[in-house]
């Protein structure tokens, strides 16, 4: 079984955002992580091979220094690394960026492909979809949880009101959540084998049936007029009562109205 | 020479960092507060290799090297001095003299076990009479037929009572030396469950709270005549090399308890607020902060200078590190004692209550002046080599 699961190196918002003048996310000065869904993703694709003998490879689409991201997922389990990097496929929206990466997955085997469900830099949940409707692949959303039966999957979808159990034939593509698992940590010894391990680097010539109108900048529909780093929910509600009792009745009041009890 | 760590070490640090703030660090007080040892963080430790850094891949280990196990038990014992000493007794002061001593063996019976963290190590040489004076072993091993018996025992023994595997200082004979009759001593390898093995009092101890210490007793306890580790008689060459490793280990653990301290303290000096505005803006607490930051970054080189120099002696069997791992563990273990001691005060009476950690932290340090040799002990081996 062959699992490839597609990840992004971004930001760390933990310690805040940095734009530059431009609007646009300062990449330079922020620690970059690897993005959560995606290693939840690459968690569930290291349990698969863990249980099945499946064996996964990574792919990430950036700048040259995207490759400390494939060496994390490396240290962590993964097989193998292919990163896909070339100055013209710079400035690429979420279409430009699916079109690209559905071109380099077809130079590759898979029987499943994991991508996360969003990345926390852009929040779109687009991609993963996207390079689905590329290759002809049936979806599957939100996963929350991943079983493996024949030559079937069957995943737990999340939903705001509950989860759907769908199934569906490999090769095909799930998004993943964060919540899915606990991704694991790297290990030393894993390090130094990610360190020497080959990535492979594919630029734009290694990309099959894509066309040049759909890569790039010059290939992205999307233009951004603006980019604020995230707003904060209400202000809420600041209550001062008498008496625990009161404090408590209130609360519980506020539960009620929202159905949580 | 070049002082920027390779990507490997980075990334090393990296892993150790997150697991010690997400694994270790919400234990740390409640550990120390119960005396209790944490098992479930040397079981999470195992999975993640972290018991087997510097052993070889095809004995089960993570086939690192002696830099990346310093760094992981500072980055462990920056937020708790318990943990980093776990690691650091176990790697140390069992794995390391089995993998520099043993037969192929015992190689293959206990490294994949230890290395993997299936199984915890120990080592015991004090002894109510016999802590720097090394000679003075009370603790006899006699062989009858196929098989050593011991009596004796063993104390302030680390990972005492949980660990499975120690190596156990005895003497088996008296040698003449210039004319004069010594114990011969060798080392030994103990499983735990060996009839005649048993527990004493687990110690009560000032610090690092959750390290379990015990006395090792041993009463006609028979162990297999190969359970010799190294050859006859040459045991205190042994307990010395290893006590050479664990020292860098310790240094390490020194190291990370002051770092530990430190940036707790500069995180509250800038909270802190007496005369209208924050004690990080007086002089004293930036002068004091300089002086504990260039301390802290001296013992810091001494310590990786000390590991660079064992993996040297591991490629070509040669090089000494003795001297380098006394140099790392005397002044680490003095500058930990110093920041936090200094950490306490500049957290005022806060420092002195055990909701911070600077607290725990100042008790925690005061054990690596003295196990593992003495810091005076320190200044006869750097003195000796400077002085033969």
């Amino acid at each position: 079984m062959k699992v490839i699961v597609c990840i992004k190196q971004v930001p760390d918002t933990k310690g805040g955002v940095q734009f530059n003048p431009d609007g646009t996310l300062n990449r330079a000065a922020m620690l970059t992580i690897m993005n959560p869904d995606d290693k939840a993703g690459l968690e569930a694709a290291l349990r698969l091979k863990d249980q099945y003998g499946a064996e996964v490879t990574v792919v990430t689409m950036g700048l040259p220094k995207a490759a400390d991201v494939l060496q994390e997922a490396i240290a962590m389990g993964a097989d193998k690394g292919v990163l896909i990097t070339d100055r013209v496929l710079g400035g690429a929206d979420t279409w430009a960026t699916s079109t690209t990466i559905a071109g380099a997955l077809r130079k590759l085997d898979y029987d499943l492909i994991i991508t996360g469900r969003q990345a926390i830099d852009g929040d779109t949940a687009q991609v993963g979809p996207q390079i689905a409707e590329h290759l002809g692949l049936p979806v599957i959303s939100y996963a929350q949880e991943i079983k493996v039966d024949g030559d079937s999957v069957i995943v737990k979808r999340q939903y705001d009101d509950g989860y759907h159990m769908l199934k569906a034939k490999m090769p095909c593509l799930i998004t993943a959540l964060s919540e899915l698992n606990e991704p694991r940590y790297m290990t030393p010894g894993g390090i130094f084998d990610a360190v020497n391990a080959e990535i492979t680097t594919f630029g734009r010539a290694d990309l099959v049936d894509v066309d040049d109108s759909n890569i790039g900048l010059k290939g992205s529909p999307t233009k951004i007029a603006k980019a604020s780093d995230k707003v904060r929910k209400g202000a809420g509600e600041k209550v001062v009562p008498d008496s625990p009792d009161e404090a408590v009745s209130y609360i519980v009041g506020k539960l009620k109205d929202k159905h949580i009890i | 020479m070049n002082f920027a760590l390779d990507k490997k070490y980075e990334m090393a640090q990296n892993l150790f960092r997150e697991f010690a703030q997400n694994e270790v660090k919400p234990l740390a007080q409640e550990i120390d507060e119960n005396h209790r040892f944490p098992r479930e963080t040397v079981e999470k430790m195992a999975k993640y290799g972290f018991l087997g850094i510097p052993v070889a891949k095809e004995d089960g280990g993570q086939g690192c090297d002696p830099l990346t196990y310093v760094m992981c038990v500072e980055e462990l014992s920056k937020v708790c001095g318990t943990t980093g000493v776990i690691v650091s007794a176990h790697t140390s002061l069992c794995v390391d003299p089995i993998q520099t001593y043993g037969t192929p063996e015992q190689k293959a019976k206990y490294l994949p076990d230890l290395a993997s963290g299936r199984k915890l190590g120990a080592f015991g040489l004090t002894e109510p009479g016999a802590g720097t004076d090394a000679q003075g072993q009370q603790t006899k091993a006699v062989l009858d037929g196929d098989e050593w018996v011991l009596n004796g025992s063993k104390c302030f023994i680390t990972n005492g009572k949980e660990a499975d595997v120690y190596i156990v200082i005895a003497v088996t004979g008296t040698v003449e030396k210039r004319g004069r009759k010594m114990k011969e001593i060798s080392a030994f390898i103990v499983d735990k469950g060996t009839p005649g093995f048993t527990f004493g009092t687990k110690e009560n101890k000032m610090g690092i709270c959750g390290s379990s210490t015990y006395e090792l007793i041993f009463t006609d306890c028979r162990i297999p005549k190969d359970a010799l580790l190294g050859q006859k008689g040459k045991g205190f060459g042994i307990a010395m090399h290893t006590l050479d490793g664990g020292r860098i280990g310790i240094a390490a653990q020194a190291l990370g308890i002051a770092e530990g301290a430190l940036e707790t303290t500069i995180a509250y000096v800038k909270e802190r607020k007496q005369f209208g505005r924050s004690i990080a803006q007086f002089q004293n607490t930036q002068f004091v902060l300089a002086d504990l930051a260039t301390k802290v970054e001296a013992a810091k080189l001494l310590v990786y200078k000390a590991a660079m120099t064992k993996a040297q002696y591991q490629a070509d069997h040669k090089t000494s590190y003795s001297v380098e791992a006394a140099m790392a563990k005397l002044y680490a273990a003095e500058v930990a004692m110093e920041v936090t001691t200094k950490c306490v005060q500049l957290h005022g009476g806060y420092g002195y209550i055990k909701e911070y950690d600077v607290e725990r932290m100042m008790r925690d340090a005061k054990i690596t002046e003295i196990y593992e040799g003495t810091s005076e002990v320190q200044r006869m081996v750097i003195s000796a080599n400077l002085l033969k």
